[in-house]
């Protein structure tokens, strides 16, 4: 884990970025010549009304998807350029996911879900254990490591979904609406936790939220509205 | 390399857990693959067992002549003659009584069946002294020998199974003629387990044949002399015949039926198999519906497509596996050694056999339904493979 933050240069550019769907004969454009850049070490919040595009927008930093014109680049690597073999490896060697409904596999414990990353690693079996503990121990779950999802409040679930988005130590983490599904008290409880990562970690993050109380812990905000980034709430 | 095997290992482990959630759809398409498995041995074993009672192992030094132009022994004719220069022919072993060779002919009787009562054409067979002795796996289990010139039958084990009033003591009213039964023999299975044996002479008394028989069966005096004995006889200008292996000859009289049962069998099999392929398909298809967000958070994680694949179609494979083993074992426990009797439509007569479950059996339905799991498995697998991770991420 990086002890040292790191604020220098441009981590995430999104260049010029188009997204259109075809659904028939309709096209829809959700993003449309979108322009963002992502410092090193920033949290970063990404709020906009529902069907805004948020979570297009954080699918095609991710590599889940790709742009219909534009790129992305992720720490000077365009990964649109990218094939899907070559996605798939670089997803696991440098972005964590944080799902809204947490995405856990339900027939396995916490500590196998969050050994999950590392098994796409050469890590010996010691060594992945080992990542796996201090994962768990960031997130204040050393004491759960055998339970299975649904022996886990939603609040311990979501840790144990941040635990498997940090195992690798990724370069970003990507976070979609990860309080959405939280109580007001499990939710804050997940933010103390991101902005720790943040903080004290060095960790690059971008969360998608609809809630304002939640990008409040962000350092910056930008707001999507008809495909399009402002740095001012969509009136 | 071991990456990717951590990750074939990994996605199957997860799919494999998942399966007490969807226990019905699972155990609905194991049972169609065994249901398709027990079918399709079963209807084979038959096929099988009837191969084997026509068969004769070891007979590659046994030949048998017929009639030139004769498909089987009703249809032919010889002379007591013709068997004379038969057992001239060099080639033919001897013993101390002489040639190893006994002249035969063949009429059919009717006899009722044990199982229901009603009448089965049955072979009877006219044999001479060395008729035992030619076939050599001829063993008496029960009573003895008929004695030559006496209206004395021996019954082979698998008539005696198969039809009432043919017991060593009893006798057989069969027209004017009182037989008496007083042995019982085994020929290692092949057919003449299921015919009735007397002395040549005295059946050609009894049914008016004079001094004809239909065929000679000769022991040769080794499986090589065969080529010399046919040679002789088929260049012989006093003869008109045609001379075959016993084996190749039984082997070719039960092809009819073994053709039709094997056909009919794959068929049946066949159109199972093909419900139980669906049934597959289904239950792959709304395994990977029902895991559609955990596949998918696994692809985002970095897991390949390939790997997906594989595991899912790993899975189906699984499934097939051990439909097809429960099948299988079914089959066996069920229809192995099952004794039956049916007609044999090129002799015309009744075969008494038992089902045989060989291991060639069982690897071939093992073969049928991995085939099944294999295909039932491949195209879930492409469409899990294939699956938008971005909106499969957001499935409920």
């Amino acid at each position: 884990m990086n002890e040292q933050p790191q604020k220098n240069g441009v981590l995430v550019d999104v260049d010029g970025v188009e997204k259109v769907f075809h659904r028939g004969s309709e096209d829809i454009h959700v993003l449309s010549d979108l322009h963002l850049k992502v410092p090193q070490g920033e949290f970063l919040a990404l709020m906009g009304p529902s069907g805004s595009g948020k979570s297009t927008l954080l699918n095609l930093i991710g590599g889940l998807d790709r742009p219909t014109r534009g790129s992305v680049s992720i720490a000077g690597e365009h990964v649109n350029e990218l094939s899907d073999r070559q996605l798939a490896a670089w997803r696991a060697r440098h972005i964590g996911f944080v799902f809204q409904l947490y995405n856990l596999l339900p027939v396995l414990t916490a500590e196998r879900n969050v050994e999950l990353p590392l098994l796409l690693t050469h890590l010996s079996k010691a060594e992945r254990k080992q990542h796996v503990a201090t994962a768990l121990g960031v997130v204040g779950l050393s004491h759960r490591t055998k339970h299975h999802p649904r022996q886990l409040s939603g609040g311990e679930q979501q840790r144990v979904g941040i635990a498997r988005a940090i195992v690798t130590d990724p370069t970003l983490l990507l976070c979609d609406e990860p309080t959405g599904d939280l109580d007001r008290k499990a939710g804050d409880e997940i933010l103390d936790l991101l902005q720790a990562l943040n903080r004290q970690h060095g960790k690059t993050i971008i969360m998608v939220t609809h809630d304002p109380h939640a990008s409040a812990r962000a350092g910056r905000t930008v707001y999507l509205n008809k495909g399009q980034l402002s740095d001012e709430p969509v009136k | 390399m071991l990456n990717w095997l951590n990750q074939v290992f990994c996605v199957t482990l997860f799919n494999l857990r998942t399966i007490p959630e969807r226990k019905g759809a699972v155990t609905a398409a194991a049972v169609g693959i065994a249901g398709v498995v027990a079918v399709f041995v079963g209807v084979l074993s038959i096929a099988a067992g009837f191969r084997a009672a026509m068969s004769v192992k070891g007979a590659r030094d046994v030949a048998i002549v017929l009639r030139s132009g004769a498909d089987t022994e009703m249809t032919s004719g010889l002379s007591r003659e013709e068997t004379r220069l038969v057992a001239d022919t060099p080639g033919v072993a001897r013993n101390a009584d002489g040639p190893l060779l006994s002249a035969e002919l063949f009429v059919i009787i009717n006899l009722p069946k044990r199982a229901t009562g009603t009448d089965a054409n049955v072979p009877f067979r006219g044999v001479e002294k060395a008729g035992l002795a030619v076939r050599g796996d001829i063993k008496i289990v029960k009573g003895r020998r008929f004695e030559p010139g006496k209206n004395e039958v021996i019954v082979g084990t698998g008539a005696a199974r198969a039809f009432a009033g043919v017991d060593v003591g009893e006798t057989i009213r069969l027209g004017q003629n009182v037989w008496q039964v007083v042995g019982q023999f085994a020929g290692g299975g092949g057919s003449a387990e299921s015919e009735l044996w007397t002395d040549a002479v005295v059946l050609q008394g009894a049914y008016g044949r004079g001094d004809s028989f239909q065929s000679v069966y000769a022991r040769l005096t080794s499986a090589r002399a065969f080529d010399e004995f046919k040679r002789a006889l088929t260049s012989n200008p006093r003869l008109k015949v045609k001379v075959e292996r016993q084996g190749d000859f039984l082997a070719e009289q039960s092809s009819m039926l073994t053709t039709f049962i094997e056909n009919f069998g794959v068929f049946i099999a066949a159109m199972m198999a093909l419900g139980a392929l669906f049934g597959a398909l289904n239950t792959m298809y709304s395994g990977i519906a029902a895991r559609t967000r955990e596949i998918a958070t696994l692809r985002a994680l970095g897991f390949g497509a390939g790997p997906v694949v594989i595991s899912v179609m790993l899975e189906s494979l699984a499934l097939a596996l051990v439909g097809g083993t429960v099948g299988a074992l079914a089959a066996y426990l069920a229809f192995d050694g099952y004794k039956a009797a049916t007609i044999n439509w090129q002799t015309f007569s009744q075969i008494a056999f038992a089902f045989a479950v060989t291991p060639e059996l069982l690897v071939s339905a093992i073969l049928w339904a991995v085939t099944i799991g294999l295909i039932g498995g491949l195209f879930p697998a492409i469409r899990a493979a294939r699956m938008p991770i971005a909106a499969a991420l957001r499935e409920l």
